[in-house]
């Protein structure tokens, strides 16, 4: 009971803030809208009972990267600036554009995937399977992929401080 | 009007449910990534995608496949990617910054040479 009024007010608050976060004109609160919608993304995943995947997008989305969007707002933003908002042209196409992929979406979602099947297994992934399956080299074993994003990371941190440092 | 109400609240949560916050989120940042022209806001419109997306990889997961856990280390790494991309667009918007003053995407319509 309380995880539905906990799941409902959620969804509302990721509704509310992730409209918010594309229609305002000022950065800083589109950024804090979007660090909401990921704050309760991570509750949902709380919800769904996968506790590491709440920490790993809390410590990363929420951490990581909402700190370089605000470095990167005030890079290159004045305090109190607003940007300009686009043609009313441009507007209604694109919200005709987001309203007409709803509509399909929702229509595919609501004719094709039934409540029955659905149950919410209430078991917690334990951490040391997690580990084995993500350090493992068999079947449904992540280590190839593991070892691929940090060659990745690595590439990214090289490539970002190479592209913004300064040149003389 | 009561009993209605506790009884579609003592049922759990539907897919149906969680599939649909993760389809608004999808589609707000359709409309951002179309309206918007300032860089950074594009930038968080495509986040707004990526959580989105990310969001429904885990539910599927959870809910259709509970003793597989293939939707939730896609999801771990979604993650990891999307970092990755977050940290080098950035660099590029203030590059861009730095050399035009400027990162209105109507605006920047001049190469370097």
């Amino acid at each position: 009971m309380l995880e539905q009024i906990i799941f409902y007010v959620l969804s509302f608050v990721v509704v509310f803030c992730s409209i918010f976060a594309v229609t305002t004109r000022r950065v800083i609160r589109s950024a804090t809208c979007l660090l909401l919608v990921l704050l309760c993304t991570a509750a949902f995943y709380l919800l769904l009972n996968y506790h590491f995947l709440m920490a790993v997008q809390i410590a990363v989305y929420a951490g990581g990267v909402m700190v370089l969007f605000i470095f990167g707002i005030m890079l290159t933003h004045k305090p109190g600036d607003s940007v300009d908002n686009a043609s009313w042209k441009r507007r209604l196409g694109a919200l005709v554009a987001s309203v007409a992929g709803i509509a399909l979406c929702g229509g595919i979602i609501y004719f094709n995937v039934s409540n029955a099947v659905a149950t919410l297994a209430h078991d917690e992934l334990a951490v040391q399977q997690l580990g084995t399956q993500l350090m493992g080299t068999g079947k449904f074993q992540y280590l190839l992929v593991f070892e691929l994003i940090s060659i990745l990371l690595l590439a990214c941190i090289v490539g970002a401080i190479m592209v913004a440092r300064k040149r003389k | 009007m009561y009993e209605i109400i506790v009884d579609f609240l003592s049922m759990q949560v539907p897919l149906v449910a969680y599939l649909s916050v993760g389809l608004v989120m999808f589609f707000a940042g359709v409309y951002g990534f179309l309206t918007r022209k300032n860089l950074l806001m594009m930038l968080i419109a495509i986040e707004l995608m990526l959580n989105g997306a990310d969001l429904n990889f885990a539910v599927f997961n959870r809910y259709l496949y509970p003793q597989q856990h293939e939707g939730m280390f896609f999801t771990i790494f979604a993650i990891a990617v999307a970092a990755c991309e977050t940290a080098v667009a950035i660099a590029i918007i203030i590059n861009i910054y730095r050399n035009l003053n400027n990162i209105d995407v109507e605006k920047i319509d001049e190469m370097k040479y």
